[in-house]
């Protein structure tokens, strides 16, 4: 589904990237953790190529993200992607941040596009938002909305660049819930997280970062209670212990 | 001078030559900024282009139009590219506004869009937008919220600009007053009420913008 193989990437002689490769089949729910700085936010964005690489191939759903010949925005179209600091369009209602793409990239009838953003919003809690701009929502509201802007392109797969970072503690659980409902639905995600609880409960593997290199991969039981290498051991004693 | 006795009757009496003249103004201002907008957002958007060729365009052009009087374009445009095209007085004017305008429209949208959040931009890509329809649709709009209150100002250096296009002959209210001024030696009075009409007109004109300014701001703040 997602595939990452050899992907290197370097801000002048600083590696952020090296020799990543990585495998999310359908319907799993991939965390990366790890230290700031080691390269987590950078590999998600280079899963939808809002970051190019210098080296290697990512694959999604078929679709050979780097290549100059595919065609980037059609293939975009079917990654949802959620930022850490929502970016939605401040002078757009929700409804409207919902609708935009789908009207202007798929083309959508826009009461049809309305209907299905609408269906969106309620399903995440948003019924009595639509026509409420961005400013008049809490963060976590404004971090559903971009949930719900992401699906309705109907993507093939999710990915979250620390979805909760950027929220007060108390509108954590909120956003959490949403991510949790999508993966029991059986989408395809890739998660980039500082919530631990959140990434034991429903991810599939816990991609451990550190240096711009993939130090673990391991399931999250086996990695939460015996991490094999000693970086993770080291961050996790420091995560986990307050 | 203090034997200078003030007749207004020169205003009430031609009236219908101020309300000619103005109304020409209004008419080659709307026209020259009509045309300004898209020539300074194409200009605008081609100096923060990756592209090195249109940046360089873009950059002369705007140096250029800075750089040269207003009232020499106006008489270059009238005398050189007028007679070449047929333009006569009247586009040649419109067209001398529009080009210089633009070159300051340029820099006020240049300054607009860096101002939008790089997060906009990478947020309307990711859901499949082009460069083109995520500028059109995301950045540009906000762009334009950003830049409301220069490029009102913008508007308004414009309108009383305009006064310029009566070196070439074009018609308008300040071309009307000189020539009644020529015939009833009433300078004082009609440049008076002359000036009073453009600001009647820009004013008006300011009172809209931020009449917009206020309703985006209650709405998205």
């Amino acid at each position: 589904m997602i595939t990452m193989e050899n992907v290197t990437k370097t801000f002048g002689d600083h590696t952020v990237l090296q020799d990543i490769q990585l495998h999310v089949p359908q319907s799993n729910v991939f965390a990366v953790i790890g230290p700031s700085g080691a390269g987590k936010s950078t590999l998600i964005r280079t899963l939808n190529a809002l970051e190019p690489i210098d080296s290697g191939q990512i694959t999604i759903n078929g679709s050979d993200i780097h290549n100059p010949k595919i065609n980037i925005n059609e293939a975009r179209s079917k990654i949802g992607f959620v930022f850490q600091s929502f970016n939605l369009y401040p002078f757009l209602t929700a409804l409207e941040n919902v609708t935009l793409a789908p009207i202007k990239v798929k083309k959508m009838a826009q009461a049809d596009a309305e209907k299905r953003g609408k269906e969106l919003l309620d399903s995440l809690g948003l019924g009595d938002k639509y026509d409420a701009y961005p400013n008049k929502l809490s963060g976590g509201q404004q971090q559903r909305v971009a949930i719900a802007r992401a699906l309705a392109m109907d993507p093939d797969v999710m990915l979250f660049d620390e979805p909760t970072s950027a929220l007060d503690p108390e509108m954590v659980t909120e956003v959490l819930d949403a991510i949790r409902k999508l993966a029991i639905a059986g989408m395809t995600m890739v998660v980039v997280t500082h919530e631990m609880n959140f990434a034991k409960e429903i991810c599939d593997e816990i991609v451990f970062m550190a240096d711009g290199k993939i130090v673990e991969v391991a399931p999250p039981e086996q990695f939460f209670s015996a991490p094999k290498s000693e970086r993770a051991q080291a961050f996790l004693s420091k995560v986990l212990h307050h | 001078m203090n034997s200078y006795q003030y007749d207004w009757s020169v205003i009430t009496n031609n009236m219908d030559v101020f309300i000619d003249g103005a109304l020409k103004t209004l008419e080659i201002s709307a026209l020259a900024l009509l045309f300004s907008i898209p020539i300074g957002i194409i200009i605008g958007l081609g100096r923060i282009s990756r592209n090195k060729f249109l940046q360089v365009i873009s950059t002369i052009y705007i140096e250029l139009m800075r750089g040269i009087p207003l009232l020499v374009l106006l008489i270059w445009i009238f005398f050189v590219l007028g007679r070449f095209l047929n333009l006569g007085a009247y586009w040649s004017a419109i067209i001398g506004l529009a080009l210089f305008s633009a070159a300051f429209i340029a820099e006020i949208v240049r300054a607009g869009v860096q101002a939008v959040p790089k997060g906009q931009m990478e947020a309307a890509r990711s859901a499949g937008m082009t460069h083109v329809q995520a500028m059109r649709y995301v950045v540009l709009p906000q762009a334009f919220r950003k830049v409301l209150p220069p490029l009102a100002s913008q508007f308004i250096i414009l309108i009383k600009d305009s006064s310029l296009v009566s070196v070439v002959s074009a018609t308008d209210l300040t071309l009307n007053a000189k020539n009644l001024v020529a015939t009833t030696f009433r300078g004082l009075e009609i440049w008076t009420f002359v000036a009073l009409i453009y600001l009647v007109m820009t004013l008006t004109l300011s009172l809209v913008i931020r009449t917009l300014e206020k309703r985006w701001l209650s709405r998205e703040n």
